[in-house]
């Protein structure tokens, strides 16, 4: 493996593992339920999505033959990822969590949880 | 009859090739015999399965579909530096907020992707729907301008989903 390809593959398993750290740090940083719960886009986006290409390149050189099953990983966690996010929303309403004091339209939460169009 | 042909043996065609891909992907190969027992299976689950799900809108424009993909990812990594930045920043000067955004999309499949794809992009999260599925709620952690925000929504996305759907 070339000295450009480890290059390339380093700077992008540490791109990753960045923003992965960054989204558990946001995580445990973050002051309420709702807030919470978009830190953790940052590792399944970004952070996943930069291991799996220095895997398909890591792979697809060491072997000589195009290794893309990391893909699929991909496309699973963009399918499951929204609907996660989603259901923890649905979950953290009807058990009426808190949102922080200073969230904007706070008076739709009531509305939402009985998904009701907001007027 | 070659469009009767072609709706008994592939019901629904782009899951047919997301199966062949996928099967492919899963064993990491080319193989004939994979290929083989790919198209078999891209054959044969939509044709089992056909009557299970709903009649959902098929994708009319392919190349607007591919130019979305490649729009999304693009937002979402511009959006990852963004929200990292925030959320390193000090809590207080955070805006979260609530949002309905009303809908003009009213099928499943492409209201699907529009909230995942609003999931998807960091800072924004799809929490529910309204009944009627008139409005979509969000939760936004940083709130600048919420007409912007709605207008860049139903411009970047909703508008392209209803060209690809042509719905």
């Amino acid at each position: 493996m070339s000295f450009t390809v480890e290059l390339i593959i380093c700077a992008l398993v540490l791109l990753g593992g960045l923003f992965a750290l960054l989204g558990s740090i946001g995580v445990l940083k973050m002051s309420d339920f709702y807030t919470r719960l978009h830190a953790p886009t940052l590792a399944a986006t970004v952070g996943m999505g930069s291991l799996l290409i220095a895997s398909i390149i890591a792979f697809t050189v060491r072997e000589q033959r195009l290794s893309a099953h990391e893909l699929l990983i991909t496309l699973f966690v963009m399918i499951t990822a929204p609907v996660t996010a989603h259901m923890l929303a649905k979950v953290a309403l009807h058990q009426r969590q808190q949102s922080v004091a200073n969230t904007r339209n706070k008076a739709l939460t009531e509305k939402i949880r009985k998904r009701l169009p907001p007027e | 009859m070659v469009n009767r042909l072609r709706l008994f043996w592939f019901p629904s065609p782009w899951l047919s090739l997301l199966l062949f891909v996928a099967w492919l992907m899963l064993n990491n190969s080319a193989a004939p015999g994979h290929l083989v027992l790919g198209a078999l299976l891209a054959i044969a689950i939509p044709r089992l399965t056909a009557r299970l799900g709903d009649p959902q809108p098929t994708m009319k424009r392919p190349v607007l579909a591919i130019r979305y993909v490649l729009r999304v990812l693009g937002d979402i990594i511009r959006d990852n530096f963004r929200v990292a930045l925030l959320i390193m920043g000090p809590n207080q000067r955070l805006q979260p907020a609530f949002v309905a955004l009303p809908l003009e999309l009213h099928e499943p499949l492409p209201l699907t992707i529009l909230a995942g794809t609003i999931s998807l992009t960091p800072g924004t999260v799809s929490v529910e729907i309204s009944d009627d599925k008139l409005w979509l709620y969000i939760h936004t952690l940083h709130l600048d301008d919420e007409a912007e925000l709605i207008a860049h929504i139903k411009g970047r996305y909703e508008a392209a989903l209803k060209e690809i759907f042509e719905c």
